[in-house]
């Protein structure tokens, strides 16, 4: 292929990308959302550079001494410090790695659960799919939150512990979602017509159905990995989290729990010492929201030259 | 001529018949009450009976997270007044089963649940379903006031948002509810709490004031509901309701603000869906005024997605009240969950995990039956 053809066979999808980049330049959330997530991935890029690392394990924060009370803002700890005096600059810096890690991880394995189940059992219907419709009933009986600190009080504490509960309560939503989108592209005549020409099961839901059925999912996912980090910073508020000494913004405010209205006449004392990580939390699923948010106008094929 | 105008009555007796019988049929199935009664009872029936297995996969699973323990973890859940023997552990294992096969072991969990008997909860001191009876009055109380409000101000702001599409007002109406979705709950309630609480001495936290909080707990006082609003006038005595309020206010906010996002989203496309169906077309073109045709038109039809709703709501709202009950101190449901987790009181969790559960399968069936009675396409099949 020469490369006059390959640039005549790739047009279309320059065409598409550039109208999809255009709709972004004209949504000023999804800028606002783009903007906020690169920060983020430059700050978890460059936390080595930004905070040296402590030499016994970079995501254990280093602290000065066990005195309880937190500190304000000073030249060496520019954000404070927590109870027991961690440092909340270190621990803003490497959380935003434990953030990405928490929602990435859990969002990417309840995808991958979700995309086998949930395909297998939209495509041959039968007994599997009557089981995991069952099942699906029996966890959506309970709020998240509720159910994960449950499996969290079974599994032990720990921030481990919080990613399995959040996959365990979190699968069964994204197995009936793509199990819904699967069952409706099935009927579409090209699966027919794939099918019609010899077709294994594997090829047509792996190259025809699910190419067909993913943007509802993958917007749902992007919008899912900042509930995802919030659930978890809930969890750790409650402290079933990873212990006072990790750096997670959610075990950051916990460690602050029992100072939130300071001393008689200055009752904003230790207010740094859970607006500081929480800002971040909120900036982070901020980000997240608006990205998913915008990307559901401008990415579903449906709606978007609307 | 005559012909003409008989042939032509005649015509418009077939149709206006037709219509007639068609309209008797109409009026017939919404208002006799055999017909109308029958496909209920058999929809509400049916209903019921698939809610059963829901119930039984719902014990399963917290039996199941309770088989994570071992035998002698499980067996402190037993541990009530008793002196804590070493010697006592084994013999509750003996008494109550826990070393037996699972299945042996799942009959004597249920049926001590069908008898009420979640264990016992060592943050309460109290059997877990006397605590959590206790403290149910006060979610009632959070709830029955912040899922209206929620809901009001959601329809309208997503209604606003719709009729002001891609102006300035759609724009900030969005990302403040995006914003409100993603403020975690505990920061919102803290800072609230150290502003109106801590600086400006507005309420104590809790659900009232300590000279209400006495006035309650003497005998002059009935308790008839648990829920201090109500009792309140109840009793004749409106300083313990306007008091109640006072503490409420803060909390009903928090989740109001966390909450009202999901209202606003769904209420924003489905009334963008309605404004541009053929029915609110022909309402502009008889020449309505626009608020007639927002009003009238357009709203009542795009409010049916808000009913289905409703179990999302409820489930973002308990999860919400767990929250924001602990940062303020609101002995309610969440309050207990809560600090039942913070001290690692298996049963207590565990059993309320339960009863949410339960009361979801029982609040979703309810929603369904509600629904169908509100969505007239439903009614009629």
């Amino acid at each position: 292929m020469d490369v006059t053809e390959f640039k005549k066979s790739m047009a279309p999808t320059i065409k598409e990308l550039k109208f999809t980049i255009g709709r972004i330049k004209r949504s000023p959330l999804s800028i606002i959302g783009v903007a906020i997530l690169t920060f983020y991935v430059l700050v978890a890029l460059l936390a080595p550079v930004l905070a040296p690392p402590n030499p016994r394990d970079a995501y254990i924060m280093p602290h000065s001494s066990w005195d309880p009370i937190p500190r304000p803002p000073s030249p060496e700890h520019i954000f404070g410090t927590t109870y027991q005096q961690y440092d909340i600059y270190y621990g803003c810096i490497w959380g935003t790695r434990t953030a990405f890690r928490i929602g990435f991880l859990v969002v990417l394995t309840v995808l991958a659960i979700g995309l086998l189940i949930g395909s297998i059992s939209g495509y041959y219907g039968g007994i599997i799919d009557e089981l995991l419709m069952r099942f699906t009933d029996i966890i959506y009986a309970f709020p998240g939150l509720i159910l994960a600190m449950a499996l969290v009080i079974a599994l032990g504490r720990g921030l481990d512990n919080v990613l399995l509960a959040l996959v365990l309560v979190g699968w069964p939503t994204y197995c009936r979602v793509i199990r819904g989108e699967v069952m409706r592209v099935k009927q579409e005549d090209y699966v027919e017509a794939a099918k019609a020409m010899g077709c294994s099961d594997f090829r047509v839901i792996v190259r025809h159905i699910l190419p067909n059925a993913i943007y509802p999912i993958l917007i749902m996912a992007s919008l899912n990995i900042g509930s995802v980090v919030l659930t978890a910073a809930a969890l750790s508020f409650l402290g079933l989290g990873s212990g006072p000494s990790y750096a997670d913004w959610g075990q950051l405010v916990a460690n602050s729990r029992d100072y939130i209205t300071g001393n008689y006449g200055n009752m904003f004392a230790y207010v740094h010492a859970f607006t500081i990580p929480s800002i971040f939390i909120f900036t982070f699923v901020l980000g997240w929201n608006l990205v998913g948010d915008a990307f559901r106008d401008i990415l579903d094929p449906t709606i978007r030259r609307r | 001529m005559l012909f003409r105008k008989g042939n032509w009555n005649f015509v418009r007796n077939i149709v206006f018949v037709d219509k007639n019988r068609q309209k008797y049929k109409l009026v017939a199935s919404i208002f006799s009450p055999r017909r109308m009664g029958m496909r209920l009872r058999t929809f509400i029936i049916r209903r019921a009976l698939l809610m059963i297995p829901t119930l039984i996969g719902v014990t399963l699973l917290i039996f199941a997270i309770t088989q994570m323990f071992t035998p002698e973890q499980r067996a402190a859940s037993f541990l009530s007044g008793e002196p804590r023997r070493p010697d006592v552990i084994p013999r509750i294992i003996q008494t109550h089963h826990l070393d037996d096969p699972i299945y042996i072991q799942y009959y004597h969990w249920m049926s001590r649940v069908l008898q009420g008997d979640l264990g016992f909860s060592s943050y309460s001191h109290l059997p877990v379903l006397a605590s959590l009876l206790q403290a149910t009055p006060a979610t009632i109380e959070l709830v029955m006031f912040a899922i209206p409000i929620t809901i009001i101000m959601g329809v309208y702001l997503g209604v606003v948002s719709a009729v002001h599409r891609d102006t300035i007002i759609d724009h900030a109406t969005r990302f403040l509810s995006i914003i409100g979705w993603s403020l975690p709950t505990f920061w919102l309630a803290l800072i609230l709490l150290a502003i109106f609480y801590g600086q400006l001495n507005w309420v104590s936290a809790g659900r009232l004031s300590f000279e209400q909080m006495r006035f309650v707990a003497s005998e002059s006082f009935t308790k008839y509901t648990g829920i201090y609003t109500i009792d309140g006038i109840l009793n004749g005595q409106l300083w313990i309701t306007l008091d109640a309020l006072k503490h409420l206010i803060l909390p009903v906010i928090t989740l109001t603000i966390v909450q009202i996002a999901l209202i606003v989203r769904v209420m924003r496309s489905s009334m963008l869906e309605a404004l541009g169906k053929g029915y609110t077309i022909l309402a502009r073109a008889k020449g309505l005024s626009d608020d007639q045709v927002v009003n009238k038109h357009a709203r009542r039809n795009a409010l049916i997605p808000i009913a289905t709703l409703s179990g999302i709501l409820a489930a973002g709202m308990l999860t919400g009240v767990v929250i924001t009950e602990t940062c303020f101190n609101y002995m309610g449901l969440g309050h207990f969950a809560a600090n039942a987790a913070m001290q690692l009181d298996i049963p207590g969790v565990l059993g309320f995990s339960l009863f949410t559960g339960i009361v979801f399968v029982i609040a979703n069936l309810l929603v369904d039956i509600i629904y169908v009675f509100l969505d007239p396409r439903m009614r009629l099949g």
